[in-house]
């Protein structure tokens, strides 16, 4: 780790401000992630934030009938919410389908949404990757791509997004609630939180320098059944080749959302609206335009076959 | 024999006294000459202060900020019994009790947790008087090499509360009914403490006895 200066923060609007006063400072919270990279050298924070004081630790009712889930909601307490688990259970199978127990204990709801992908090109700093040093050109292009991107790549980056957390949060259109370094509030639609790669793969969401995420709002619950399926190479303690979150309600129809196959959860209003019809159907629409290479090209089937056994289940 | 000849050099020794000697010898005259103290920004590393109670004991200490809890424990407090296995949270070895929750002590910063009641295998039993998952893991044979034995354990205590407290898990079929010890449960929470000695059968079972004992 290179050194660093660390100080805690006692608001949200301190916090900010200091992450703006500091140029190169990072947030930390669990820190399940950021330390990990920072071991690596792939982070190299000047600065420290750390917001664990902050008070963000509650999950509440909002008036709309939703639930507000505060920044620093730790996974497993999400997961075992009393309302969650009964209204919201596509976000409890994936908050439960991701990492350890020890990892969920400590890492956070908003550390979960902002964790960085698991391309190993990203991770090897002996390799050029444009998200890792920008204009540095992508490794895994031509490289070893079974985990890689099918959806919305570009020819910058073709890493995947591995969060089951932020799959589950954008079948539900959960919205992230920020605060910027001026104290101004901002809402976030999960749908635009995260980025496709483009041309900055570096840039991963429409955070501005030193906006800090507050908490996640949920809307009411949709009732139907809920579901997340993630396929993965262990039975345990793996990151998805794909996953598939969805909430079907009785006569066929909702919404489904996917992980592992792009640089964010992945949605489609014309799938949704096709679920009725089958998974075929709507796996057909979330996959069009998809690109593979000859590792990552299992993906596709893998897709509509687990689309295909979460609606079976869904049936059941 | 037991004597300690005190001319005896380990390489390590020689090789750091080597590795001064060249840092030495390249200093410039003018720096030789300053012969001041290092400035804040060069030479030196940021620090922090932090009050850990660990095993039930306060200790102060002021850290390299960079200092992991686990790297706390081992190389601070020395307490070693908490093993640095792979240092990116992916085998599980670190694992300690903070305020008595499972945590990788290897993926947190020993700064971060003023006040924090930590909890490490030295802290569950003593050779006299073994925790009952020490002594169930003995009986049970749930090693072999023993490096992963510590965080097994104190993971294995943390999991237990959380099942106690009602958390549900990946495999549990309902997320609305209380969960209960099967071995597919025990399997799933403890994923996250491997061990390539591959002692789980005797893993599951250690915990198993212990597990029905505490909710007979």
């Amino acid at each position: 780790m290179k050194p660093f200066t660390y100080e805690r923060a006692r608001t949200p609007a301190e916090a900010a401000a200091a992450a703006l006063r500091h140029p190169g400072a990072k947030f930390i919270a669990g820190g399940t992630n950021l330390l990990d990279l920072m071991k690596l050298q792939i982070e190299a924070p000047a600065h420290l934030v750390d917001v664990n004081g902050l008070a963000l630790d509650r999950i509440e009712a909002t008036p709309e009938g939703g639930l507000r889930i505060g920044a620093l909601v730790r996974n497993t307490a999400l997961a075992a919410d009393e309302r969650v688990r009964r209204d919201y259970g596509v976000l409890a199978r994936a908050l439960l389908a991701g990492a350890s127990a020890q990892l969920r204990n400590k890492a956070t709801t908003a550390g979960n949404l902002l964790q960085r992908t698991r391309c190993p090109y990203f991770y090897d700093t002996n390799q050029p990757c444009n998200k890792r040093q920008p204009g540095s050109g992508c490794s895994a292009l031509g490289g070893i791509t079974r985990q890689h991107a099918v959806l919305g790549a570009s020819q910058a980056c073709i890493a995947t997004h591995p969060s089951d957390m932020a799959v589950a949060m954008r079948s539900l259109d959960a919205v992230v609630d920020t605060v910027k370094p001026d104290g101004q509030k901002r809402v976030i639609p999960i749908a635009d939180f995260h980025r496709l790669p483009g041309d900055t793969p570096h840039i991963e969401t429409a955070l501005e320098p030193g906006e800090l995420i507050t908490s996640v709002s949920l809307p009411k619950p949709l009732g139907g059944t809920h579901i997340y399926r993630k396929v993965r190479d262990r039975a345990s303690y793996a990151f998805a080749l794909v996953s598939v979150a969805a909430v079907v309600q009785r006569d066929g129809s909702g919404r489904v959302a996917l992980g592992g196959v792009a640089h964010k959860p992945w949605r489609d209003d014309s799938a949704d609206a096709a679920l009725p019809q089958g998974a075929k159907a709507a796996a057909a629409r979330l996959l069009a335009g998809a690109r593979t290479t000859e590792d990552n090209a299992f993906k596709l089937p893998l897709v509509e076959r687990t689309l295909v056994a979460v609606l079976a289940q869904a049936r059941s | 024999m037991n004597s300690h000849n005190p001319l005896t050099v380990s390489r390590r020794g020689i090789l750091i006294a080597g590795a001064a000697t060249a840092a030495a010898t390249s200093l410039s005259k003018d720096a030789m000459a300053a012969n001041e103290p290092p400035s804040a920004n060069a030479g030196t590393v940021p620090t922090a202060g932090v009050t850990l109670e660990v095993n039930g004991k306060p200790h102060t200490l002021t850290l390299d900020t960079r200092t992991t809890l686990l790297d706390a424990l081992r190389e601070h407090l020395h307490l070693t019994g908490t093993k640095k296995g792979c240092d990116h949270g992916q085998c599980g070895a670190c694992t300690v009790l903070v305020d008595g929750v499972r945590i990788n002590s290897c993926l947190t910063l020993a700064v971060m947790h003023p006040g924090a009641k930590v909890t490490t295998i030295e802290g569950l039993g003593t050779p006299r008087k073994l925790h009952p998952l020490q002594a169930a893991f003995v009986k049970h044979d749930g090693y072999q090499c023993g490096y992963c034995t510590p965080g097994q354990i104190c993971s294995a205590v943390g999991m237990l509360d959380e099942l106690r407290r009602g958390i549900p898990s990946h495999v549990s079929a309902d997320l609305n009914t209380r969960p209960l010890l099967s071995p597919d449960e025990l399997r799933e929470r403890m994923s996250g403490n491997l061990c390539r000695c591959g002692a789980y059968s005797n893993i599951v079972e250690a915990i198993t006895e212990v597990a029905g004992g505490a909710t007979a």
